[in-house]
């Protein structure tokens, strides 16, 4: 259970975030949007600490963050960024292997090094452990970097949730990339445990895969909870300033959309 | 199960014996070749504490402390470089490049035109005292000055640029201070920023090579956040590093080690450049391995450019700033100008 309280952010006299009040629970794909400056990125950024500079408390386990070292914190919560600027000759499983730093002190131990086997074979980069990071494509990149995240929270910690944070990751991929990782995700979420929160632009994807909405606008809170009852016309048309078109499959649990 | 698990114990061994190897020839060649039986019954004479001849006089006053000179100073401007290319987030930073040999060479320089007359005296630490202050002066200065102010990273343009402007800051005063000195101490202020190995006895070298050593291991702690660092500060902190105490510690070390380094022999430039560049291209950017494999391979290079300096042009000596700047240029240009370090 990851819990943010009453966040509210300001930067000089623009505030990105309103008293902003929400939960995230296991085992559900929580997708947070909202139009451009909805302030999505400012709370994502809020959740991982990468802004500290905020009014409210965020909750890991229901454990103040603030009571937390940046090393604890790691041990627990993953999170991926949408574009690493890495420009230094590593292996591919090196890059991967970061993922593990929190959890050993000089050389990896045998469970680190199985992870690392494990999450590159999750998501087929194992053919490429041996290659130059600088030499893959962009989409090859972002799988390394999602295989490095996973293993930092690899292994489940009794009586613990583990947290996966996703700052816009499908934002240089194409649709099959797309797809694929969201997919993976959804095979992720299959453990109970796992917290995972992500930012999408895309409203599509967002109403394909996710289980819980959250919908930002001009820095406040509009709609949060099951899918079916945030993308709503009126929510949509409210936001967006667009006339939508919803196929809901109840059967299936999904929604289409399509905009005037 | 394959093993993930970069130890390189192979090319660490061959690096260690080419140092070895190098460290002998050091040992032997000079204006005056030192033969075997000449270096065992100087170390018999040395531990039984009879009095020994001209020639082993020289080799264990001068040639030796000269060679150990050449093994800890070649490794700590090396083991240097790693660490400011780590912290920069940039494969192409050096000790000179940014400031932190010319500020050093500037206390240094303060220490011997006013060191006579100045109240505060450590005796033997005075003088890597002062180079330290300044050097950690003008990299502090560079860092702050450097850093882009939104994202926290410093840009290479910025860098270098800042390095120039504070360069010359140091190195004017540097002037001043020789235009004001006296003979002696303008002397003093021409070779340091030449560098030369020439000047080593036992006290400089149980100084430097303490020193190197101890960096060393506290570096090697820190290489697994450093690697983190590669990728950003902002996934470094996600990886549980605490970005405030990493960089106060790796300036710490860069400082101390290019400080004391450069107290002792003067500014010796490129080492820091072209070692760890060379690792690199050979085995790729892990941390660790580079910091262990930088040590002996600055070891190394700096033995056989201070071979060069002195047999070039014996019996009288090239200063070895100079040997190392004519390697280091071409290095350091073909590096500016390959596209995969980022510009």
């Amino acid at each position: 259970m990851l819990e943010a309280k009453n966040i509210t952010v300001r930067i000089g006299q623009k505030t990105l975030l309103d008293n902003v009040s929400v939960s995230f629970e296991p085992g559900k794909l929580n997708l947070i949007i909202g139009p451009n400056g909805a302030g999505k990125s400012t709370l994502i950024k809020v959740i991982s600490q990468q802004l500290r500079k905020h009014e409210g408390e965020v909750f890991y386990n229901s454990e103040n963050v603030h009571s937390l070292s940046e090393r604890k914190m790691a041990q627990m919560r993953a999170v991926l960024s949408q574009n690493i600027d890495l420009a230094f000759p590593l292996k591919v499983w090196e890059v991967v292997m970061m993922g593990r730093y929190p959890h050993f002190v000089e050389t990896p131990r045998q469970i680190d090094q199985q992870a690392v086997e494990e999450a590159m074979e999750f998501f087929n980069i194992i053919e490429m452990a041996e290659r130059n990071y600088l030499t893959l494509s962009g989409g090859e990149k972002q799988r390394v970097h999602f295989a490095r995240v996973l293993t930092q929270i690899w292994y489940p910690k009794e009586g613990h949730n583990r947290f996966l944070l996703l700052d816009e990751p499908l934002t240089f991929l194409d649709v099959k990339y797309q797809f694929q990782f969201m997919h993976k995700l959804q095979e992720l979420l299959e453990n109970k445990d796992l917290v995972v929160i992500g930012v999408v632009h895309d409203l599509n994807l967002a109403a394909r895969f996710g289980d819980m909405i959250c919908l930002l606008d001009k820095g406040q809170l509009l709609a949060s909870g099951p899918k079916l009852e945030v993308l709503s016309e009126d929510n949509i048309r409210s936001v967006f300033q667009l006339e939508p078109i919803l196929y809901r499959n109840r059967v299936k649990d999904t929604v289409h959309l399509f905009f005037e | 199960m394959k093993a993930f698990n970069n130890q390189n114990k192979a090319w660490l061994m061959t690096m260690l014996v080419l140092m070895v190897v190098t460290f002998v020839f050091s040992m032997k060649l000079g204006a005056i070749t030192i033969t075997w039986e000449e270096i065992q019954s100087t170390l018999s004479k040395w531990m039984s504490g009879q009095e020994m001849n001209l020639q082993e006089r020289i080799f264990f006053q001068i040639r030796l402390p000269r060679a150990l000179a050449g093994v800890f100073v070649g490794a700590s401007l090396a083991v240097a470089g790693v660490l400011m290319q780590a912290l920069f987030r940039n494969p192409i930073v050096e000790p000179g490049l940014i400031g932190t040999s010319s500020g050093a060479a500037f206390g240094a320089s303060l220490y011997f035109v006013l060191g006579a007359v100045m109240e505060f005296n450590a005796g033997e630490w005075t003088l890597p005292l002062a180079a330290c202050l300044g050097g950690t002066l003008s990299t502090v200065l560079v860092f702050l000055l450097a850093q882009n102010r939104s994202s926290g990273k410093s840009s290479v343009v910025a860098l270098l640029l800042t390095g120039i402007a504070i360069n010359a800051l140091f190195l004017s005063g540097v002037g001043l201070l020789s235009y004001l000195a006296r003979d002696p101490q303008a002397r003093s202020i021409i070779f340091w920023n030449l560098g030369t190995l020439s000047g080593a006895n036992w006290i400089s070298i149980s100084i430097i090579g303490a020193i190197t050593l101890i960096c060393l291991l506290v570096a090697l702690r820190y290489a697994k956040p450093l690697n983190a660092l590669m990728m950003g500060e902002d996934e470094a902190v996600f990886l549980g590093v605490n970005l405030k105490k990493l960089q106060i510690i790796i300036i710490a070390l860069n400082v101390l080690l290019v400080a004391v380094a450069t107290a002792f022999v003067g500014v010796i430039s490129f080492v820091g450049l072209v070692v760890p560049h060379l690792l690199r291209l050979m085995k790729g950017s892990d941390n660790r391995f580079l910091l262990l494999g930088s040590a002996l391979l600055g070891a190394i290079m700096l033995s056989l450019s201070d071979l060069a300096s002195r047999l070039l042009l014996a019996p009288a000596e090239l200063p070895i700033g100079i040997v190392t700047s004519l390697v280091g240029v071409p290095v350091f240009i073909a590096l500016l100008r390959k596209k995969q370090y980022f510009f």
